[in-house]
């Protein structure tokens, strides 16, 4: 089974909420649609309050080359612009929209579900429409995708590879995505690879998934350019550099970036919503969202516009249970902890997970005893308690002669440290000083 | 909200290893060997190794409550093992009084001092055992004649060990191999059973608690290095097998060189480190006038260790090669 | 005797050939300075805190000797007795520097800034920053843990358990700004130490609108501008939903404190004041966190 050469985990799976059809969660009375929902800057409302807005208007531009358009997940009057708290516990600007109960869609969006199979436009049309339609990357990191479909010249994309890997765990929403929706995902990859000139796609999957991988397989038979790769399951197959490796082998040189190899990487679900974008001229309004936790009462992948709160879709999914002690946006590894149950659903919202006490708590930190399990683990070949005791010590300097640029946040670290070390918080610290010297150096 | 939610960073689970499961492993897989020593040696094994893991323990308590004032770090079962380890070095007829200054050496000078578990430089263990063995050479190298049941302690009847023997080129009184393996030899309570302590080595293995890198590195280098001598002159030297069977080579290989604290963190440098031992140890034995140098070997290359870890840097991601 | 005889000629020679090598290399890789940057270091604190924007004191000292006058020059450590030295050393005219002093704006103590989550991890401002907006609805205020207090070198700043917010030492406190670098949520200002180290400032960083940052917070800046009409001096600026006195333009009058409804502006080491009235808004101060007069 392939997969990527160097350190990684196996945590337990635990995907409670696998196989659980997909739900629509009925609208909410109120949606908060943040205006920083992407990587870059943060997009440029044009509408004002008091505006009444269709859902699938565009309710804010795309400011600068990377950032992304938002548009309008329900119908319904615009109460104000105001600041909320987003995932990270800051405030950030969003539309605050009080719903309608009936849905009343801009006209260009084709509402039913056949399947489009076929595709005329010209490659700058497709990634126009991706671009006009907001798609981003929907895995988590959020960059916005008609950035990533317009390769810097000079660099020759060879293969886009679909990210379907999930191997966060508990996540299940794209299994599911793809379980429910594989036809128009083989669409969409067909349609990304038209938009990005390559004649080769492989859809890469992890092994615990076999479902989809046979479903994908099927589907992928009249495609003969597209290829379904089922990968072992090793967190974190998902990461762009590791799928990259595990798929062709290739390492992205540290410092690159990654499609220097030949390869684009996009998720499964921002291909779903090319798709849609492309296909059906349907926005990116809202997205499967997994709520799961052990406690939890129906724990499923749930379908919500963007912009419900995260409590409506617990209650949803049976009502917060009391024991919760930590919510957390994302996966157990890599996720946001919420500071509270208000803040909105963005379009990189993967999943919801609750945890109880104990499961939440961290436990006693003890000395470093240089076992070196955290080297071993480290997916980048780092150094992780060398890295910590030198963000201890603000050695900055030193901690980026020992790559601390190439850390991708994985958490590996401190989740195999038996000294339960915090690794990856002094990392992150370390990460940000090093990362403001280097750009003050640059601007030099 | 009234019910406050915690914030952390991620990743927010954690694999559930820890500190206490790697070293109860540790003394899980010292169990053969100890029982082997206990058939071997009877009441003097019994009585040091209990000595030695009491006073350790008691040494790192009252060190930790009354000169450091910090939480007793007792749970994690360090202690435990450097007592076992300690006594495992020590002849079986030793007086306990001695045991007891090793242990306060090992604890206190080695351990502690340095902060404790984590930051010392040099493996507790054999730096109370090294230190017994200058303070007390007589003690500590007349060794006990293996006997079933053994009941004396001090005056258990006491003779040459193959170590000696090969020291001495007479190789026609070397025991037989199959006695050496199984442990019915003199020597050091723990590290005669070289089966036993194979076994445990295994099942440290199994568990991941270590690689194979640093024993394999060790015990290869010692068999190549005195192969060499061997074939150079069959007289003088005695041959490979025997060297691995010996002294306190399996021992050490397996368990007092790969203490974490004090060996080198990436694979390559754990190579290096254990041909470091490999060479130091056969130098010693054949050139130095102890009989046994595995001891001063690991020593001398956790010394060396801090080096190693600076200087071999695992393989980075995407490392862009400098021309 | 021939073999102490070797070990002496041995020992001698090595030592000898040595002491050329060691002489000659000293003479030849010379590198010239300016003795002056030796004087003016001597007369330097030697606290090496960086508070003068160069990486130590040598650093400082090699920049005064070369540079033409001493403007923009400042030991904040030393203030200026040293800088007078330093004059007069290099025989260069020195303008009197008003001495600073390192203040906290934010009195979001544990009474006035409810929690809303609680936070595990690293105890460190820096951290937790990154990671979130801290764990009171206030995103700007003090996060408690005292990355501050780590990188004083001079021992002036301490965390009062009580209010969970650093306290400022003002007798020890050196005004290096080495506080005003670490925090990650920028609270600390060097401000003018005042006559009797009088001082008046708004102790808030809060920039959301008013509703916002009083419900975070109870002594929160919620921009009413009340302070800005009753300043006759201009001081008082109110940009971002948050208002700021410039301690140059302040006389220290203190008609502010008094408008203020939320007690965001502080006054340190006035005598109290005549009116009942007015002190009990200053005893409803010193009650709500740090004691204003002996700060
Ligand atoms: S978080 Fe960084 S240092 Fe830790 S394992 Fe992942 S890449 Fe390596
Ligand atoms: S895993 Fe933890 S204990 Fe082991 S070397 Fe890394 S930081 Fe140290």
């Amino acid at each position: 089974m392939r997969t990527f050469s160097m350190g990684g985990i196996h945590p337990p799976e635990n995907k409670i909420s696998a196989g659980k059809a997909i739900e629509q969660v009925p609208l909410p009375a109120q949606v908060a649609i943040l205006l920083n929902q992407h990587s870059g800057a943060p997009a440029v409302p044009v509408v004002q309050r008091g505006d009444r807005v269709k859902t699938g208007q565009l309710i804010a531009e795309a400011a600068g080359y990377i950032s992304a358009n938002i548009h309008s997940s329900v119908t319904g009057k615009v109460l104000k612009l105001d600041e909320v708290y987003d995932a990270s516990g800051y405030r950030c600007q969003a539309v605050i929209i009080e719903v309608e109960p009936a849905d009343e869609w801009t006209e260009e969006v084709v509402l039913n579900s056949t399947l489009k199979r076929d595709c005329t436009l010209s490659p700058e049309e497709i990634i126009q429409k991706i671009k006009e339609a907001g798609v981003v990357g929907m895995g988590g990191a959020s960059f916005p995708s008609h950035v990533k479909l317009s390769p810097p010249p000079g660099t020759k994309p060879e293969v886009l590879i679909v990210n379907a890997a999930e191997c966060e765990p508990y996540l299940t929403s794209d299994h599911q995505l793809m379980l429910e929706k594989g036809m128009e995902i083989i669409v969409g990859t067909k349609i990304t690879m038209m938009a990005l000139k390559v004649n080769r796609a492989v859809i890469a999957i992890e092994n615990n998934k076999p479902d989809a991988i046979t479903l994908l397989e099927r589907l992928a038979i009249p495609y003969s350019q597209i290829d379904v790769m089922p990968l072992a399951v090793h967190y974190p197959q998902g990461g762009e550099k590791q799928l990259i490796e595990a798929v062709l082998g290739r390492h992205v040189p540290s410092g690159a970036l990654p499609v220097v190899t030949g390869a684009i990487v996009l998720n499964v679900g921002s291909i779903f919503a090319n798709y849609e974008a492309v296909q059906k001229n349907k926005p990116v309004i809202d997205r499967v969202v997994c709520v799961t936790g052990k406690s939890v009462k129906k724990p499923g992948n749930y379908l919500c516009r963007i912009g419900t709160s995260v409590q409506d879709l617990i209650d949803f999914a049976g009502g917060m249970p009391d024991s919760t002690a930590k919510v957390i946006s994302g996966g157990p590894m890599m996720g946001k902890a919420l500071i509270n149950t208000q803040v909105p659903v963005t379009k990189g919202t993967s999943g919801v997970l609750l945890m109880d006490g104990n499961e939440a708590h961290r436990n006693e930190v003890y000395n470093c005893i240089r076992c070196g399990d955290c080297i071993e683990a480290c997916p980048m070949g780092l150094e992780p308690y060398l890295l910590m005791s030198l963000s201890e010590l603000s050695e900055w300097e030193a901690m980026e002669k020992e790559c601390i640029m190439n850390c991708i946040e994985c958490g590996c670290c401190s989740y195999v440290c038996p000294s339960n070390r915090p690794l990856l918080d002094h990392l992150r610290v370390g990460k940000f000083k090093v990362g403001a010297i280097i750009r003050g150096r640059k601007n030099q | 909200m009234e019910n406050k939610l915690y914030v952390s960073m991620s990743p927010h689970i954690h694999g559930g290893d820890s500190i206490s499961r790697k070293m109860w492993d540790v003394i899980i897989a010292l169990i053969p060997a100890l029982l082997v020593s206990l058939y071997f040696f009877g009441l003097g094994s019994l009585l040091v190794t209990s000595v030695s893991i009491a006073s350790c323990v008691l040494f790192e308590y009252l060190i930790a409550r009354f000169l450091l004032k910090q939480e007793s770090t007792l749970r994690d079962g360090s202690a435990i093992l450097t007592g076992l380890l300690l006594a495992f070095n020590l002849p079986s007829n030793l007086p306990l009084w001695i045991v007891v200054i090793g242990a306060l050496v090992a604890i206190g000078m080695a351990k502690m001092s340095f902060g404790g578990l984590g930051n010392n430089i040099f493996n507790p263990a054999l730096v109370g055992r090294v230190f017994l063995l200058i303070s007390f050479p007589q003690q500590m190298t007349s060794w006990p004649l293996p006997k079933p049941f053994n009941l004396h302690y001090l005056d258990a009847a006491t003779g040459a060990t193959p170590l000696s023997v090969m020291k001495s080129s007479r190789f026609d009184r070397l025991p037989d191999m199959l006695d050496m393996f199984i442990g019915n030899t003199g020597g050091s309570l723990g590290e005669v059973a070289a089966a036993a302590l194979i076994l445990g080595g295994l099942f440290l293995l199994i568990r991941k608690v270590i690689t194979w890198h640093i024993p394999v590195s060790i015990l290869l280098t010692v068999y190549i290095f005195t192969g060499i001598l061997r074939v150079a002159n069959p007289e003088v030297y005695a041959d490979p097998l025997s060297h691995l069977l010996t002294g306190g080579l399996m021992l050490g290989a397996i368990f007092m060189a790969t203490d974490y604290v004090t060996s080198p963190m990436v694979k390559k440098g754990q190579v290096i480190y254990g041909i470091g031992i490999g060479i130091i140890t056969v130098c010693i034995r054949v050139f130095g006038s102890y009989p046994e140098g595995v001891s001063f070997a690991i020593l001398m290359m956790n010394g060396v260790t801090p080096l190693i870890n600076a200087y071999c840097k695992p393989k980075r991601f995407g490392e862009v090669k400098k021309k | 005797m021939n073999v102490i005889l070797i070990a002496v000629i041995v020992l001698g020679g090595t030592g000898i050939i040595l002491a050329s090598v060691i002489f000659l290399t000293a003479k030849k890789f010379r590198v010239y300075e300016d003795p002056r940057i030796d004087e003016v270091q001597n007369v330097l604190p030697g606290a090496n805190c960086g508070g003068c924007a160069y990486p130590g004191c040598r650093n400082f000292a090699e920049a005064c000797v070369k540079s033409e006058s001493l403007d923009g020059l400042l030991c904040p450590v030393g203030g200026n007795d040293v800088m007078k030295s330093v004059a007069s050393l290099l025989g260069r005219e020195v303008v009197e520097a008003d001495p600073l002093v390192a203040v906290l704006r934010c009195n979001g103590t544990c009474a006035n800034r409810p929690k809303t989550s609680r936070y595990e991890g690293v105890s460190s401002c820096m951290a937790a920053s990154l990671l979130y907006g801290g764990d009171t609805a206030c995103t700007y205020g003090c996060l408690g843990m005292g990355d501050c207090v780590t990188v004083c070198q001079f021992d002036a700043l301490y965390i009062d358990k009580e209010t969970g917010l650093p306290v400022v030492d003002e007798a020890k406190c050196t005004s290096c700004g080495a506080c005003v670098r670490a925090c990650p949520r920028h609270l600390f200002e060097l401000r003018k130490k005042g006559p009797k180290s009088r001082r008046i400032f708004v102790s808030c960083m809060n920039k959301d609108k008013g509703a916002l940052a009083r419900k975070a917070c109870s002594v929160a800046c919620i921009a009413c501008g009340k302070c800005e009409q009753v300043c006759t001096f201009d001081a008082i600026s109110i940009k971002d939903n948050l208002a700021y006195i410039d301690y140059n333009a302040c006389r220290l009058c203190r008609k502010c404190v008094e408008a203020c409804p939320t007690n965001s502006i502080w006054e340190l080491n006035f005598p109290p004041r005549k009116k009942a009235a007015e002190q009990e808004v200053s005893a409803t101060k010193a009650e709500t966190g740090k004691d204003a007069t002996t700060v």
